[in-house]
């Protein structure tokens, strides 16, 4: 179970948190998966949406980012968003994919790459590193 | 037949759906995700699969008719649909739609109307065993008892 585990583990999670996936599957089980941790995420579907997001609203914490979606990907978006100078802790979020499509999407700007989908250790490491950093 | 009979079966039964690689560990992170406050959780998620499924299984049909096979648009539909089918543990029908892609690739017309045929019958098996399964849970609760884990 993974109810109040933030707490158990003495970490903050009052962190903005932006789903970016075109699966929507994959956002409800990310979605309950974060919501356990006391995180509420915003869902967008496509890396488009996303930017737009960000220059709206200002930025988020922490960003999960699927790499293939239609409009704009995941690898563009990252690009996109590390040039405005967001500073998020951006994570990519891919399915099982070659070591050289995980190496070009890092290279565009992330922080972590994961597979999907995530799980509560997969959190918990994101929660450290949001810990740490603010 | 009483409440542990049903339970033991239903214990049985989900065994055999890992022992036989219809479902893998992601199905197991779903159940642990489901709790008071999202008791429906498994069988919403479930049920998207299905939708989203039956949807992509049309299109890829449809794609794979054409005269020129326009196999871009094929790739991206079991791209989807390889996802999702990881997404709930489908572990059988995920591995299917990895050989699908390769088949896009070489745009291998014959390979892909196998696999296509391979993913609909992964599929009709993986969803038959869920709703059995859920059929299971149903009787469980209705006779009063709980799910074992």
């Amino acid at each position: 179970m993974v109810d109040g585990s933030a707490e158990d583990m003495g970490l903050m999670n009052n962190f903005t948190v932006l789903v970016v996936d075109d699966d929507p599957i994959i956002c409800k089980v990310h979605d309950l998966l974060l919501k356990k941790f006391g995180l509420k995420p915003q869902v967008v579907e496509n890396g488009r949406k996303a930017v737009d997001l960000c220059l709206a609203c200002g930025t988020f914490n922490l960003i999960l980012m699927d790499k293939e979606m239609p409009v704009m990907d995941g690898v563009e978006a990252t690009r996109e968003l590390r040039a405005i100078g967001v500073n998020s802790l951006i994570v990519g979020v891919t399915s099982r994919g070659s070591p050289d499509e995980k190496k070009a999407f890092m290279e565009a700007g992330l922080d972590f790459c994961f597979e999907k989908p995530l799980t509560p250790e997969k959190i918990t490491i994101l929660l450290h590193e949001l810990n740490q950093n603010n | 037949m009483d409440v542990v009979q049903l339970q033991r079966q239903l214990v049985d039964y989900k065994a055999s759906l890992y022992n036989e690689a219809i479902l893998d560990e992601q199905f197991t992170q779903l159940q642990e995700l489901q709790d008071e406050n999202n008791p429906d959780f498994v069988v919403e998620v479930v049920s998207l699969f299905f939708e989203d499924s039956e949807r992509l299984l049309n299109e890829l049909t449809k794609a794979l008719e054409q005269q020129n096979i326009d196999f871009k648009r094929v790739d991206a539909h079991v791209h989807q649909l390889k996802g999702s089918s990881s997404s709930i543990g489908a572990q059988r029908v995920q591995k299917v739609c990895i050989a699908f892609r390769n088949c896009c690739e070489e745009q291998n017309v014959q390979g892909c109307l196998i696999c296509l045929q391979q993913v609909k019958n992964e599929y009709s098996l993986v969803k038959t065993k869920l709703e059995t399964m859920f059929k299971l849970e149903q009787q469980i609760l209705a006779a009063g008892g709980s799910i074992p884990v």
